[in-house]
């Protein structure tokens, strides 16, 4: 077959997989967002054992791989009477993941903020979680932006992770097709167009977006 | 007390794949690390074929997933008649995803080096190559550090995708494991916190390389 | 203080600058400037910012390539050189914001030259750094890193790094322009010791005081041209040209009285 045919024939499955693809990373990294900002305030503003609770969480999740957390969720709940799709698994898998990352760069971007702008909020009678709510935090997700596109495209790249534990994905649906007419590099030659035009498209886009919104010396500090 | 015996009896299988999971993690940070040199080195002095070239290379690398990258070259370089075993596959695969994001590490290492120091180098009489290496480099690689030890350890954690290529690393010493004694999550959790483990010692040893290494009096920025 | 002014009859002649023109992006920096050098002398170049002063020292040791003209060090033509690293060698070149090696002490600053440039064995080399370290008055700080050192302790390390070479002439780009004012003395001390002691040396700097101490001519340019080029004496008490003065004006009420040092 000609790398024309495997795409003729294939590409309604691919599309399939992209939706579930896009669904599975916007959903985490959105739901991974709202986390986040509990685990960064927990750890910069919260009580001792706040603090100690998220920075243990963040740890454990930043020092072992994505694909042992999603092992742990998918097969191991079982046990216990949870029984998870291979999709809400997956999403659940990603967010989770996914916060403790992103309460790392909403971290970073709080601290950017000088120490002047919480002086400043306490000094005209605001509260302290006043001062975190409409100064420091408005000030904090414009710096958070860059990073929280980056963390979109690191997981729009590991969500193709779900198709080992079976979610109908991009790389499930190739797998799904190669194992039909045996073309593994073809099929798999179109996946990696599919992810390349897709995170070159949501680059542009983003950063499209950020130099609109641009505050000049912003800082971007995310995974890669 | 089952669970503890069955902890006790899978050591030695998990201590295998530990290992296996090491010289993944190893080989490949190394290939990505030598690559990465190459290829910084002709994006940074290259003709504007070869700056395209590399540019194009690390674009497409850093755009795909590992997975994919992992599948193309298990599945794509036995139609050119090399075949490689999964272990040696998943080393190239991982490497070279890393040659992309080490090289990037490395020419923002560079260019956020002051440009003084190259007049100042050049105004010795010095040629580029002896001020790349005994000026530029030096310095690239200390403030590059940060960001390397991040590097390995996210190369660290991606050795576990070398599992769905077949190689007998942690994980699926893990997965054996359990399909003998169904205990998935004691299991998974254990290899998660030998995972924690790896990384942990590996940011902290590279971290005190980066103290070691610190000029005295020179902040290194913070990646 | 003056250096005796018609020491030029030795007539050793080792730079010669002719009809060099610059431009930037369509900008012409240096229209058509032309000096000599001779074996000995200190000449002080002064200017508004932006008249091409710091382009000229550049040109000069080839960190930026000339548009047209020559350049010549004794008889060898700079500008046409091929081996522009041997021709470097022989041109110290002191930047205003020093460009100390960051990763590199005190003395392997000095030595690096030494050792992978003139391939010298370490030991040559260290005693050769020491020497000119001594010079500059740091010899107590060869173990310090440049982040450790004042803003005078780092210009005086890029002194001797320059010296270490044995250049045949010593280019200063504002040397002390980046300093705080109490460290401006320090430098200027080491330079004036150094013109006194038979150096060739170009220095582009505001510090009258110290183009009235050692300098044999100053070069007034301004608007990418040599408007006035006369022995301090001249410029300072009657120039030629209008221009001189309301630039020296300018300067003396920017600076205060030329009497730094």
């Amino acid at each position: 077959m000609t790398f024309f045919q495997i795409v003729q024939s294939s590409w309604r499955y691919m599309l399939d997989g992209l939706w579930i693809t896009l669904f599975l990373t916007l959903t985490s990294v959105v739901i991974g967002f709202f986390i986040a900002i509990l685990l960064a305030l927990s750890k910069m503003y919260g009580n001792k054992a706040l603090y100690a609770i998220s920075n243990f969480y963040i740890e454990i999740i930043r020092g072992t791989p994505l694909l042992v957390q999603l092992f742990i969720l998918y097969y191991s709940l079982p046990v216990i009477g949870i029984r998870l799709s291979p999709l809400t698994a997956s999403i659940i898998a990603f967010f989770l993941n996914s916060s403790a990352y992103q309460a790392e760069y909403l971290r970073g971007a709080i601290q950017s903020i000088s120490s002047g702008q919480m002086h400043a909020a306490l000094s005209i009678g605001m509260t302290k979680w006043q001062a975190i709510r409409f100064v420091i935090l408005p000030q904090a997700i414009r710096r958070f932006i860059p990073s929280w596109t980056n963390e979109f495209i690191y997981l729009l790249k590991y969500s193709s992770l779900s198709y080992i534990v079976g979610a109908p994905e991009i790389m499930a649906q190739a797998k799904f097709v190669a194992s039909r007419n045996f073309e593994f590099f073809k099929v798999y030659l179109f996946a990696a167009i599919i992810y390349f035009l897709l995170v070159t498209g949501f680059s542009e886009v983003f950063k499209y977006i950020e130099n609109r919104l641009k505050i000049p010396g912003t800082l971007s500090q995310a995974r890669e | 007390m089952e669970s503890l015996q069955i902890v006790i009896n899978s050591i030695p299988y998990l201590l295998k794949g530990t290992v296996v999971t090491l010289e993944l993690a190893f080989f490949s940070i190394v290939l990505g690390f030598m690559v990465a040199i190459f290829v910084s080195i002709g994006q940074l002095y290259g003709s504007k074929f070869v700056q395209t070239f590399f540019l194009l290379y690390e674009r497409i690398l850093r755009s795909l997933p590992e997975l994919v990258i992992l599948f193309l070259i298990f599945y794509g370089l036995p139609i050119i008649g090399i075949r490689l075993n999964p272990l040696v596959a998943s080393i190239i695969g991982l490497g070279l995803r890393s040659s992309a994001y080490q090289s990037q590490i490395f020419r923002g290492a560079i260019s956020s080096l002051p440009k003084g120091q190259v007049d100042a180098a050049y105004s010795l009489g010095m040629t580029k190559f002896q001020t790349f290496f005994n000026v530029i480099f030096p310095q690239a690689m200390r403030i590059s550090l940060s960001g390397w030890t991040n590097e390995a350890a996210v190369v660290l954690k991606d050795t576990s995708l070398a599992y769905s290529l077949g190689v007998i690393e942690l994980l699926r010493q893990g997965t054996y494991i359990i399909a003998v004694t169904n205990k998935p999550l004691l299991i998974y959790v254990i290899c998660g916190l030998i995972y924690f483990a790896l990384t942990f010692s590996l940011s902290k040893g590279l971290g005190y390389v980066e103290k070691k290494l610190a000029i005295p009096g020179y902040e290194v920025r913070r990646g | 203080m003056n250096k005796n002014n018609d020491s030029n009859s030795s007539n050793h002649v080792i730079l010669r600058v002719q009809n060099v023109h610059k431009s930037y992006n369509g900008v012409e920096v240096l229209k058509g400037i032309s000096f000599i050098m001779n074996k000995g002398e200190t000449k002080v170049i002064i200017g508004p910012s932006g008249t091409g002063k710091s382009t000229l020292l550049m040109c000069i040791n080839r960190l930026v390539e000339v548009d047209s003209g020559k350049i010549f060090l004794e008889d060898d033509e700079i500008t046409s050189a091929k081996n522009v690293h041997k021709i470097r060698q022989e041109i110290g070149f002191v930047f205003q914001h020093f460009n100390l090696f960051e990763h590199l002490n005190v003395l392997d600053n000095v030595r690096l030259g030494l050792i992978k440039v003139k391939k010298m064995n370490k030991e040559e080399a260290t005693n050769i750094a020491l020497k000119e370290l001594e010079r500059v008055g740091l010899k107590n700080k060869i173990d310090l890193y440049p982040a450790q050192l004042s803003g005078g302790q780092k210009q005086r390390v890029a002194i001797a790094r320059a010296l270490a070479m044995n250049p045949k002439l010593m280019l200063f780009d504002e040397p002390t322009s980046a300093l705080d004012p109490e460290l401006i003395g320090e430098v200027l001390g080491v330079m004036i010791e150094l013109a006194k002691s038979g150096m060739t040396m170009l220095c582009v700097t505001h510090e009258l005081g110290f183009a009235r101490a050692v300098a044999d001519e100053i070069i007034f340019m301004e608007g990418g041209v040599i408007v006035e080029q006369d022995p301090p004496q001249v410029i300072f008490n009657n120039p030629k040209k209008e221009r001189t003065k309301e630039f020296l004006n300018k300067l003396t009420k920017l600076y205060g009285k030329e009497e730094n040092q």
